[in-house]
């Protein structure tokens, strides 16, 4: 993908990224981003922009989110040092426990900020789009909290796998609707959401719940997350003695990835997104976007998504309901092209692994998304002994038991089995 | 004349003969793609300017109709370059100006050169983009405007005047009017305060101005007629062809033929 941007062009942005110059007034990470969006919601996302222009790093809006962090939220959530996996990869492993944060995951940070934005931009209820069930979680909590309502639009197979969540949004008070079109996953729930938000363009509030779509949204997510990376920067001198020589995130859309990357771009870090290898390399196999696709738009943002030669995008796979998506975020699109991020994908069967092995030596069960971090993080370990290695544990696993149940576990076997 | 001209060239007879302008709005090669230039040609009997909808996996300014019709013509392998060639080979058999609507995404992997080149000699002459607003316009307005193509805009009641204008003036062909606030195929009926919209819009554009969304009925199209120069009718013709009906009988019960 570096073929996308000049050397001297991809400096120059990546630079400007550093000083947090980006996006630009157009919402353009260099050549990705944008806003392409129907005439329609043209006027809401003006709105919308004008609304994180002045609430955003407003002192109040500040306060009132960062006392929810604290208070709500329970951050800062630990940074955790992992002996046994440390000893076994021949690495000093470091762990961001976003897994410890209010409903389990990273989502949360997005959607009270969001949330709080909505109710100070008069919004009369809240739409929200989950793949996973973790961001939909996350806004009916969120929602409840601020007192709005709150809808959260489904995909009707992601419904399925992750029925857990769906009991838990409604007993938060929110309203589930199930999304019977497209590919009824994330991406059929992101389009349904955007049509019920033409409907009311000045009533609703979208709480999109990853850095993807149209600007703001990718800037409004990416500075609601970054509490992750602003944390763990600091743990890592307080606690491991100095910054990490590597980072590592899971990336689907790319909300925890850029939360804890951006804070660490300026530094001598290596940084490495693992997105879903799925089962194989073939189209419709994985989710791993930035590893094989190529520039499109895809739900209001011009970026690196899943697609044939005739702009059809494409369907996704992989075991994570969370990593599932055709599209990725347009700032990690400008960070692949410009050499600053290394993306690379772990298979299914290599997350499932991983999860087994954090499980068993440190007494966590971590998310199937956040696997995939793991699976890529003792690959490196191997080829790189030594290192002081940071990993995004962006989310817990207990929502993902349904699926982890049709695994018979392999590193112990049953007590009286 | 220029393509673009042409749109409004065909509008402007239907009003010089009393009636508003229909536009009908097919999904490419939907129901079956075997049918796609006898289906096209049957329309373009009845319709002043045919709008022709290009399947993309992700229709997101689209009701259920549509998005069905969608799904299954890209299910049926219909493709940009399939219906191209298709109406290639049609030659000048089609006697209505088209207008193909499409995502951009298709259209941006297509090739926008390519994509003016091939849209000219099939007889395209004018693009609508729903997910494309003018801000983010500029290359594919030049890629089109060079051969003589033109960008249709669309304005909706939530579009500030400010806005309306600079949106009337930038667009060709026609101005689209989305008469509600909400995706296409909705039955809702039109909104009461419809005639005051349109009678704005139609003091701010030089073009003439059609209205879309929610239009299924003569007196749909007759309410509308009144206070702009065309009617859009695109879910419920749809649905014609989705029970497999004939659509010419319909198409001709909304101008009262």
């Amino acid at each position: 993908m570096s073929a996308l941007l000049q050397a001297d062009e991809a400096s120059a942005l990546l630079a400007a990224a550093i000083r947090g110059e980006l996006p630009d007034a157009r919402g353009r990470f260099g050549p990705f981003g944008g806003r392409y969006v129907p005439e329609t919601l043209v006027p809401a996302f003006e709105r919308l922009e004008a609304g994180v222009r002045e609430h955003l790093h407003d002192a109040s809006f500040q306060a009132e989110f960062r006392k929810e962090l604290h208070e709500w939220v329970g951050r800062p959530t630990a940074l955790t040092y992992a002996p046994r996996l440390s000893e076994s990869w021949g690495a000093d492993v470091w762990l961001k426990r976003e897994d410890l944060a209010h409903t389990g995951a990273h989502k949360i940070n997005n959607a009270i900020g969001q949330a709080i934005l909505a109710k100070r931009l008069g919004a009369k209820r809240v739409i929200a789009e989950t793949g996973a069930g973790q961001h939909g979680v996350a806004s009916a909590a969120a929602c409840a909290r601020v007192g709005l309502p709150c809808s959260v639009y489904m995909g009707a197979v992601d419904m399925q796998r992750q029925a857990p969540n769906v009991d838990r949004m409604l007993r938060l008070g929110a309203e589930v609707v199930a999304v019977e079109s497209g590919d009824k996953t994330l991406r059929a729930a992101i389009d349904e959401a955007l049509r019920t938000w033409v409907t009311d363009p000045e009533g609703i509030y979208y709480l999109l719940g990853s850095a993807v779509g149209a600007h703001p949204y990718p800037y409004l997510v990416r500075e609601l997350q970054s509490v992750i990376g602003e944390e763990a920067r600091q743990q890592m001198i307080d606690l491991a003695g100095g910054l990490p020589d590597v980072a590592f995130a899971c990336v689907g859309g790319g909300s925890n990835a850029i939360g804890l990357f951006y804070p660490l771009l300026g530094d001598d870090i290596e940084l490495i997104g693992v997105e879903a290898g799925g089962t194989g390399n073939g189209l419709g196999q994985n989710a791993a976007t930035l590893a094989t696709g190529t520039p499109g738009v895809l739900q209001g943002s011009y970026t690196i998504i899943l697609q044939d030669d005739d702009g059809q995008v494409q369907e996704t796979h992989s075991i994570s309901a969370g990593l599932d998506y055709s599209g990725v975020g347009p700032e990690h699109a400008l960070l692949q092209a410009t050499g600053r991020v290394k993306y690379i994908s772990a298979t299914d069967d290599e997350a499932l692994e991983a999860l087994e092995e954090l499980c068993a030596s440190e007494g966590i069960l971590t998310a199937l998304e956040t696997s995939h971090a793991f699976a890529a993080a003792k690959e490196y370990a191997k080829k790189h002994p030594g290192k002081r290695i940071l990993i995004g544990n962006s989310g817990r696993g207990d929502k993902d038991m349904p699926t982890l149940t049709q695994y018979p576990a392999r590193t112990r076997s049953h007590a009286g089995a | 004349m220029q393509a673009h001209e042409r749109i409004t060239a065909a509008i402007a007879a239907a009003t010089k003969s009393g009636r508003p302008a229909l536009v009908p709005f097919i999904t490419a090669g939907y129901p079956k793609p075997a049918d796609f230039i006898d289906t096209l040609k049957a329309i373009a009997a009845v319709g002043d300017v045919v709008e022709l909808g290009i399947p993309f996996s992700d229709p997101m300014a689209d009701g259920m109709t549509i998005q069905r019709s969608s799904f299954e013509a890209l299910r049926q392998g219909v493709s940009l370059k399939w219906i191209f060639d298709q109406l290639d080979a049609a030659g000048s058999e089609i006697d209505a100006p088209l207008v193909m609507m499409s995502y951009l995404n298709p259209l941006l992997a297509f090739g926008y050169d390519k994509l003016a080149d091939r849209a000219l000699a099939a007889g395209v002459c004018g693009f609508i983009v729903p997910d494309l607003p003018f801000e983010e316009s500029a290359d594919l307005r030049a890629a089109l405007e060079a051969k003589g193509l033109g960008l249709v805009q669309l304005v909706t009641p939530a579009t500030p005047e400010k806005r309306l204008q600079t949106l009337c003036d930038a667009s060709r062909g026609f101005v689209y009017a989305v008469t509600i606030t909400g995706i296409t195929g909705g039955d809702a009926g039109l909104p009461a305060d419809l005639t005051q919209y349109l009678d704005k819009v139609a003091g701010l554009s030089s073009l003439p101005v059609c209205a879309g969304f929610g239009i299924r009925t003569y007196d749909d199209v007759a309410a509308v007629g009144k206070h702009a120069a065309g009617a859009i009718v695109g879910s419920a013709l749809v649905e014609v062809l989705e029970r497999g009906d004939d659509p010419q009988p319909y198409l001709q019960s909304l101008i009262g033929q």
